[in-house]
């Protein structure tokens, strides 16, 4: 099954696998597709729309549309690219993304999305400012899911990785969010080592652990060594990492 | 307390086999008997399901008929949808809250009543309507909700509210409604009244598959439910995998405002779904079939299931249809529980997996991967009529009706500002005038057609044509006169909308709400000429990066009514003064500031201090 398809993204020729996503064969390519709800480890699920690219002139999210021969593929478009920033600051302009003072600053992928995509002041949207109580219940993590994006990849970590259902979606619309298994955090099997609450995990800083705030010095937190999506572009700073 | 629960739970777990995919039925079962499903009920499902807390809350917050809540034992859902606001449901709502002493979206405190309001039930031909549990009321007026709620609280049994009862099939015992069909037109190929009984499934059976499949896709016929998906090639598709098991599913989910054609078929024409579905069983070789049922239609259970009982003792269902070796096959009836999404195919699979109704990642699509991983045709209520009637007729028969590209007939749910609402059979083609015209609408200046994510048009547009080419539909046609306001048509949408994605990706679930954010600027008269460019690029956006149908459609009414009617929109939005944004209201910044402060401004406030002073 692993015939090889060749096609085109930007005009520039890629090679992939049959099975793969453009995604998958964008990354081996050093082409970097922005994206949040994906990550590697787990499966794609195609829902913050940040990896949107047209195939043949149709919209598709890379990260969930199979690789096939001679397709033609947008990704550096302007339109593309004004799709992404829209798309990015409907995440900050959703939620409460108050950089200065949030732990995730500077690894943070919306901030570091933010940045790479040209967007230095998220105004054009108004501002919904939501009140959604923090769960403190945990000794040792705090959720704020006033800055979730609801990529759901602790969802995806817990149940593909850790075996376990701590976090799940619930409600629907604007109001969906992520909520865990039982009356508060505290109440769960949640496990410290779980992967699910692993650093890189949460690409926000919805998921804070305790204890430990704003550890990295300003200016070698990891964003502020190369923009979001260099490890990619550059196979050399992957190694470094 | 706790054993009654947990006998409750463990009943309705029993009553599906403890089936994990029947959750949908078991958490209605429990909300229906308990009023509500809280943490500690999710938490024993849980265990009896071997599923957990959280993935039962999913659901729980997913489907509108579920509630964390207690709800009242009488639950009075009222109609909101824009038919039904214009025909005065406010009022009627009015009625009700001061009669029941509770206000919308609450619940009185000896757990008797609760009152909300719910949007399009289907019955937007006999505005306004509620919902009264199972039973439909229609139209409403301030005077007869007032007796309404005095009779419930003397004698909470809903059904007796029923005193006079519809035409057709509602008045007979198991439906027992006051709903009426309002058939207006009847046409050859659904609603005429000499559809020979069982034979299209007769001619079906004497055609191989490959035939049958030939006939439809040769007959040019389309998804009825609005997408327009060749139905002959999605069945072929379905046909062409290889597959132990094959699905047939039937989307009777009708949410589309304005909407209300398939519950007629459900109500008139029960047969010739089932038949339908029998025949596409038949050609892709299915041995189940389910019908998804919307919530909202729950009064034609009893009825649809008596219809299947019937058809099995005649042989139409079950083993050995018609004494065809080898042709089993049977369908079920699955309930939604109030989600519009559902509508959506791939979301209303993942329903009937006992799943939140999201719509899946395609591809691969339904008729590769569809009902648990098995290929599966999802079909509307009227598509598998339609087939039923093609293998009776024959293609060329169903193909000379309409137009080159939308053949056949289509039914025309029409309703507002018009004096025969009701529903239209005509060919596909038809002028949307010629439509005003048989619908009696006097003074028609503002006509959705095709549901909330459809098209607005104005009267310099009446002379174009109802199909797929030109102004296409899944069969609603909303008719709105001169006195309405566009924009507060619009709002209605953009609010629908809004309550209805299911929020899996970004575009729909926030981009609908700027949307809506910037229309009601623009009727609060503080819009500028640059917000008409910010609704169009932002539509744009949503249009072309969200995930599903729904996102792909909801900013249309606010671009068809921009292009449409751009002279509303100008004498809404103001020149800016130098340098001032047009758009801004100090007043309404001020607000919050004041009540963080506790104190007025010095600049902006004519008293300037803080309140308690």
């Amino acid at each position: 099954m692993n015939k090889t398809v060749i096609f085109k993204i930007d005009g520039v020729e890629v090679r992939g696998k049959t099975g793969q996503t453009i995604m998958d064969a964008a990354d081996e390519a050093h082409i970097y597709i922005p994206r949040l709800c994906d990550v590697e480890g787990l499966e794609p699920q195609g829902s913050c729309r940040v990896c949107i690219v047209k195939v043949n002139g149709r919209p598709a999210a890379a990260c969930t549309q199979p690789a096939a021969d001679g397709i033609e593929v947008e990704n550096g478009t302007l339109e593309i690219l004004n799709c992404r920033r829209d798309i990015i600051r409907m995440l900050f302009h959703e939620g409460n993304h108050l950089c200065p003072i949030c732990e995730a600053s500077g690894r943070c992928e919306l901030q570091a999305m933010g940045y790479r995509l040209g967007i230095l002041q998220p105004a054009k949207y108004p501002y919904l400012q939501p009140v959604r109580p923090i769960d403190a219940s945990h000794p040792d993590i705090l959720l704020d899911t006033n800055r979730c994006i609801r990529c759901g990849r602790c969802i995806r970590a817990s149940k593909y990785i850790d075996g376990k259902n701590v976090f799940g979606y619930v409600g629907r619309g604007i109001h969906k969010r992520v909520g865990v298994n039982g009356k508060d955090f505290a109440h769960t099997d949640v496990h410290p080592d779980d992967k699910a609450i692993a650093l890189e995990t949460c690409p926000v800083g919805c998921i804070i652990r305790k204890g430990l705030g704003f550890f990295t010095p300003v200016g070698q937190r990891e964003y502020d060594r190369a923009p979001i999506g260099s490890d990619i572009e550059n196979p050399e700073l992957r190694r470094e990492k | 307390m706790k054993r009654d629960l947990e006998s409750v739970v463990s009943q309705a777990c029993r009553k599906f086999d403890n089936d994990g995919v029947r959750i949908i039925d078991i958490l209605r079962e429990v909300q229906n008997r308990l009023g509500c499903i809280n943490g500690e009920t999710m938490e024993l499902l849980a265990e009896k399901l071997s599923s957990s807390r959280i993935e039962i809350e999913g659901l729980v917050s997913f489907y509108s008929f579920f509630s964390e809540d207690p709800k009242g034992k009488v639950i009075i859902r009222l109609c909101d949808d824009i038919i039904d606001r214009f025909a005065g449901i406010d009022q009627v709502a009015k009625v009700f809250s001061e009669e029941l002493g509770i206000g919308i979206g609450e619940t009185s405190s000896d757990r008797s009543f609760s009152l909300e309001y719910t949007p399009c039930i289907g019955m937007s031909d006999q505005a306004p309507a509620a919902l009264i549990n199972g039973v439909v009321v229609t139209k409403l007026t301030p005077g007869s909700a007032g007796t309404i709620a005095r009779s419930l609280k003397r004698n909470p049994d809903p059904s007796r509210l029923v005193k006079k009862k519809g035409d057709g099939n509602n008045a007979g015992r198991l439906i027992n409604a006051m709903v009426k069909n309002n058939i207006r037109k009847k046409g050859e190929v659904l609603l005429s009244d000499r559809i020979p009984a069982g034979a299209g499934l007769e001619s079906a059976l004497k055609k191989t598959p490959d035939q049958v499949i030939r006939e439809v896709i040769d007959s040019g016929l389309r998804g009825c439910g609005g997408a327009g998906f060749p139905t002959g090639r999605k069945w072929d598709l379905a046909r062409r995998t290889t597959a132990a098991r094959r699905f047939v599913i039937c989307n009777a989910d009708e949410g589309e405002p304005g909407t209300f054609k398939d519950r007629v078929l459900l109500t008139e024409r029960a047969d010739l779904i089932f038949e339908g579905m029998t025949i596409a069983a038949y050609a892709i070789k299915s041995k189940s079939g389910i019908l998804y049922l919307r919530a909202e239609y729950e009064y034609l259970r009893p009825f649809l299931e008596n219809v299947l009982k019937k058809r099995r003792k005649a042989g139409l269902l079950g083993k050995r249809i018609l004494g065809k070796r080898g042709f089993d096959f049977d369908i079920r009836i699955q309930s939604g529980a109030g989600a519009y999404i559902c509508g959506e195919e791939s979301a209303l699979i993942s329903s009937c997996e006992g799943l939140r109704g999201e719509p899946k990642t395609r591809p691969p699509f339904p008729v590769e991967k569809g009902l648990l991983g098995h290929p599966t045709i999802v079909n509307n209520v009227e598509t598998f009529c339609c087939a039923a009637r093609i293998i009776d007729r024959g293609a060329q028969w169903f193909a000379a009706i309409g137009t080159d590209e939308s053949n056949g007939t289509k039914l025309l749910s029409v309703s507002g500002d018009c004096k025969r609402p009701g529903l239209y059979e005509v060919p596909f083609g038809i002028k949307a005038a010629k439509l005003l015209d048989m619908a009696g609408a006097e003074d028609p200046a503002i006509v959705q057609i095709g549901g909330a994510g459809g098209e607005m048009i104005g009267r310099n547009s009446f002379d174009r044509k109802i199909c797929f080419e030109d102004l296409s539909t899944g069969g609603s046609v909303m008719i709105f006169s001169s006195h309405r306001n566009v924009l507060k048509i619009v709002d209605y949408f953009l609010e629908f909308f809004i309550h209805e994605s299911c929020g899996y990706c970004t575009p729909c679930s926030v981009g609908n709400v700027f949307l809506r954010e910037r229309i009601q600027k623009i009727m609060d008269g503080y819009a500028e000429e640059a917000d008409i460019d910010y609704l169009k690029d932002l539509s744009k956006t949503i249009m072309m990066t969200s995930r599903c149908g729904l996102g792909n459609t909801s900013p249309k009414p606010v671009l068809s009514s921009i292009d449409q009617f751009p002279v509303v929109y100008a004498s809404l939005t103001r020149e800016s003064k130098q340098g001032l944004q047009a758009g801004f209201d100090i007043q309404k910044a001020l607000a919050e500031s004041r009540r963080i402060a506790k104190r007025t401004s010095m600049i902006y406030d004519p008293v300037y201090g803080s309140e308690n002073e």
